[in-house]
Order: structure tokens, then sequence, then C-alpha cells
């Protein structure tokens, strides 16, 4: 582990960059607020000192980055590196045919994961993520579109089959809607369930109360 | 009911059956199905014409869960995903959250973790071999099945203590130092379980029974096998050298040698051998490791807090049952914002449908053994 305290100095730098990367959005003001306390008085034993936040998310420039800025142009939203995996976001509508290109142009023949993240924050509150790799360079390639709630995701089960459960489990969890997608219903919770669980504004212990009753017979599932 | 609709991928839910057309629920309590897994099966006689796999009862909501618990706290719910390999789920979490931190864990720890790991591949193995040979109607490998994976329990259980829900490993590291006749325990069983595979072996590999029940079916082809994204084994058996361990290594698999078994027709019957050499190859990664155990600490510098800067990792590992993938996403806080798991078996489980049409229902059985799902990671 780099034990060194990391100083990092231009902090407006990453500042103005970091709202762009998606994680980012909620950490800078807080860490850069709680930093020096915590680093200064109260624990001077603690084996790790608490570090300025580091810009970890750095634009990516590489062939791939290049062809794909060629080929699509402004649908490739932006490209960065965080702890050496690239990153791809790419407007959601051309999701599609950047995939088509990446499986046949580029060797991105395993779609190993797609997934999705919320930031209810966000104007596009969702993130529809998919995890790629490359037999034949032995790479990984993360793809992100942002979709606003109810907005359509274009499906990628024609260039990936495997995106078919998968798909079918981001919209069960985040009621994501795959446009194209062969049979969208729900997958792991029952048909008849309302609400979407994996959003952040679901709580831990909702539950669709209604199906419990119905379904189980009992007042609540707790 | 909706008992009597097939869907097909890419069709439109069909309502109407043929004359000679029959629908068949299969489960969720079917001693076969390995857990509460429900087929439908839509029949044309004893041919399987189409399929769809009913799932989701045995979701907990693990990743939910993840949101709300900090990230050492999340670390023993992953061993009860696929609790028949906790070790392996473990290794995956920590090694992610450890990239998500930026340390690495100390050499001792990491050769610790691959004998252990490796010890749980094998394990995890017999499982799948004794009930599959089980499902099949060969009822004497399950009890040697048993016994050597009684062993290797037995080592987890002086190791740390438990048997299935393990927790053996610690974000940075491990927890505890290997006990004094470790590196004995696991000679032991090494020496001790060459002869065993071969009593396996002639049990089944030349069994003309054996033979006809797996042979030939169940084919899934390389590009199938790709395109449907399945790992581990059952893309192996197809005829793709890819494995995780050798592609992207991780632990301490990069200072061992082993070999990658592939199948030539990915059938039934090429995945049980690609699982028999891969467990001779397990065994020949633990006699290298326990060589040369280096010393020194066995965590490394992490914090009684953690709280990894914010960003996102997506590590993987090769689980016993392909590529157990986890994608972790860090606000700088001591709770992760998103874990996300990728299951081996949710996915390899989607190649079912493929792989059982035109077989026989007594086939289907010996299917669902040969993907060596697990339900428990398959609903999480």
């Amino acid at each position: 582990m780099a034990d060194e305290p990391k100083e990092k100095q231009p902090s407006p730098v990453p500042a103005g960059d970091q709202p762009a990367s998606s994680p980012a959005v909620a950490p800078p003001a807080k860490p850069a607020a709680a930093a020096p306390p915590a680093a200064a008085p109260p624990k001077p034993a603690a084996p790790v000192p608490a570090k300025p936040p580091v810009q970890l998310q750095t634009p990516l420039t590489n062939e791939m980055v290049g062809r794909v800025r060629a080929k699509f142009g402004t649908a490739l939203v932006e490209a960065i590196e965080d702890r050496k995996q690239a990153i791809l976001t790419v407007e959601c509508a051309k999701l599609g045919e950047v995939a088509q290109y990446l499986r046949d142009e580029e060797k991105f023949d395993l779609l190993s994961d797609l997934t999705a993240v919320d930031w209810p924050k966000r104007e596009k509150r969702f993130d529809v993520v998919l995890n790629l790799y490359s037999f034949a360079k032995n790479e990984r390639l993360r793809i992100k579109a942002r979709a606003a709630d109810g907005e359509e995701v274009p499906s990628v089960t024609g260039v990936w089959p495997t995106a078919n459960w998968l798909e079918r489990e981001a919209f069960d969890m985040y009621g994501i809607v795959f446009a194209g997608h062969p049979n969208l219903t729900r997958i792991l919770l029952p048909e008849e369930w309302q609400g979407y669980p994996l959003r952040k504004d679901y709580d831990i212990i909702e539950q669709d109360t209604t199906w419990v009753k119905d379904n189980l017979g009992i007042e609540s599932g707790q | 009911m909706a008992n009597d609709t097939i869907t097909d991928p890419g069709d439109k839910p069909k309502t109407l059956l043929g004359a000679d057309e029959l629908v068949l629920n299969m489960g969720p309590q079917h001693p076969s199905t390995h857990g509460v897994l429900r087929v439908k099966l839509k029949l044309d006689g004893e041919r399987v014409i189409g399929s769809e796999c009913m799932i989701g009862y045995l979701h907990r909501g693990v990743e939910k869960i993840a949101e709300h618990r900090s990230y050492q706290q999340f670390a023993p719910y992953v061993d009860r995903m696929d609790y028949v390999a906790a070790v392996s789920n473990g290794l995956g979490y920590c090694e992610a959250i450890e990239k998500l931190l930026m340390v690495e864990a100390p050499p001792r720890a990491r050769v610790i973790r691959t004998i252990l790991t490796e010890l749980q591949r094998i394990a995890s193995h017999l499982l799948w071999l004794g009930t599959h040979a089980l499902d099949i109607g060969a009822l004497t490998p399950l009890f040697y099945c048993f016994r050597e994976r009684e062993e290797i329990l037995k080592i987890f259980e002086k190791y740390c203590g438990a048997r299935l829900t393990t927790h053996a490993f610690r974000i940075g590291g491990l927890q505890y130092e290997a006990y004094d006749t470790l590196e004995k325990d696991v000679e032991r069983f090494c020496k001790a379980f060459d002869s065993r595979t071969k009593d396996y072996e002639e049990l089944l590999t030349q069994n003309r029974i054996w033979l006809g029940r797996t042979k030939g079916i169940g084919i899934l082809k390389a590009e199938e096998a790709i395109a449907i994204g399945a790992t581990g084994p059952v893309l192996r058996a197809s005829g793709v050298k890819w494995d995780l361990r050798k592609a992207m290594p991780y632990a301490a698999y990069d200072q061992y040698k082993f070999e990658i078994p592939v199948g030539t027709t990915g059938d039934t019957y090429d995945r049980y051998l690609v699982r028999m050499e891969e467990m001779r190859q397990s065994r020949l990664i633990c006699l290298q490791a326990i060589e040369n155990i280096p010393s020194g600490p066995i965590m490394a510098k992490v914090g009684k807090v953690l709280k990894p800067p914010p960003g996102e990792v997506y590590h993987a590992i090769e689980a016993p049952k392909g590529e157990l993938g986890y994608y972790v996403i860090s606000d700088g806080t001591v709770q992760p914002y998103r874990v996300r798991i990728r299951p081996p078996s949710f996915v390899n489980l989607q190649a079912f449908d493929q792989m059982a049409r035109g077989h026989l229902v007594a086939d289907v059985v010996a299917i669902i053994g040969t993907l060596d799902i697990v339900l428990g990671e398959v609903d999480r």
C-alpha cells in the first residue's frame, strides 16, 4: 500500500472535472470537509491517515477510444480510466450501435455483466453498465449509458444473447425498460410485485405489502 | 393459471398447445434441481421442445443489503451465495475491495488464500460429481465424494472454525494465521486424493450407462457458449481455453504451473472430464503452494474503518462455477454505494433452454446437473 501522504495540490482542476464522472457527484464536498479535522488531532496512531481525495478518474485516450470517437463522434460522451479500468460513457440511444461495433470490430465478444446503478439526484438517474471482455485482447471494457426514469434503453440481446436475463434483472430491480427485448418480465421477484427494490428511494425494509398479504397471508414479511 | 404458457426467447408467449404437447412443471421441490429451481418444460411426448426456468425462490436481496452494511460487514453475506464454495466467494469480494482501496494482500496471505480456494474448488467439484452421478443413477460416487469433501471441510474447520460459510478471508489479507499442521493436512489430503480420483474414474469414465447418459447430451458449441455468456468448466468443455486464473491472474496463481483442461464437443461427458481434470490440477496447485509458503505478515495495512476513495472496480475471479465478478462502487463513505455480483450460475443457467431442446425429460436432470448451479447464487 502506498502509505506516504499523497498531496493533491490542484483541487480546482479535478473538482471541475469531477461532476462529469458519475461516482464523484456526492463525495467531493464531503471528504474535503471531513478530511482536515480527521487528519489533525484525534487519531495519531491510526495506521492510515485520512488522505485528501485523490483524483482517480482520469481522462482516457488510446487507439481504441480514438476509433470509437472517430466512428461515433459526440455519441461517445466520456472516456475515463479508473484504477486502470477503461470506462466509456455513450449516449443512451446509440448503445445498440456501439455494442454492435465493439463486438464486431473491437472483438469484445463476451458480455460478462450487465447491470444498472441508480443516482437519484442526477437528471438522468440510471447508469446502465456493461462489462465486456475480449478473448482476443484479454482486456476488459466498461460501457455506460445514462437513462432517465422511463426512458427506453436499446436492448443488446441481439448482440450478446446473454443480455436476455441480465436485462430482465435490471428491469426487475430498477424498472429500466429495454427496447427490443424479447421478453421483458420480472425474473427474480414475483411477476405481480410492485416497486423496484434496488432504487435508492426503495427502503431496505420496504416491501410490497399487498403482495405479501395476498400471497403469504401475513401482515408483514418481517 | 399461467402454467400452460411457455415463453420462447425471441417469441411472443404462446398460450395454445398442440394436441400432443404437454407442459410439465419440474420443481421447485424436486431433488434433482439442486435447490428451488422450477423449470417449465414443454413436451412433445417425452421430448423437450421448449423450456423456461423460473427462478427467484431464494432471492434475499444481497445487493440491497450490501448498500446498507459497511464493507467488512457485508463480507460474510457473500459466503451465502454459492454456499458450497464460500471460500471462493470471499476471495472475490475481498480482492475487489482491495482493488478499490488500492492495497494488496501480503504474499503469505495470497498463498494461503490460493491453497484454501483450490481446496474449495475440489470440494465444490466433488459435490457436483456426487450429486450429478446420483441424479443419473450412480449411487456409489456420492459416498466417495462426500468422504473426500469431508476431509477438506475439516481443514477449513481447523483453519477458521467453520465448514461451509467460512468467512475465511478479510479485506487486506487473513484474519487467522495458518494453523501448525495446515501444510501437513493439505499434503496428506493431496497425496491420498490422487488415487481417489482414479477410483471415481473407474466407476464412471468407461461405464456404459454413464456414457449413454452423458455423451451427446446438452451440447453447447463454443460460439454458443460465448454468446450466452457461459464461463468456467461449461465454457472450457466447449473447447474455449480460457481460465481467469491464467488470463488475469489474481491471488498467487501466477506462481504455479497448471494446465487448463478443455473439451471438444461441449456435451455433458466433456464437462465431466473437464471438471475431473480440474480437480487434479487444483491438487497440483495445492502441492506446489504448500512447498513454499512465504513468511511475513498476513494482513496489509488497512484501517479499521474502510472508506475507499470514490470510484468503481469490476473484479472477477475463476470460481468453481465460472466467472464470479464483483462490481463495486464507492462514494467515499463507509458503505458501498453499489455492489453488483455477477454470478456464474445465473448466467450459465441461461444456456439451459438451448441445451435441453430435443432431449428427453430424463436428460433434463443430467443437464441441470452438468451446469453445476447453486440456487443461492442464481437468486442471491
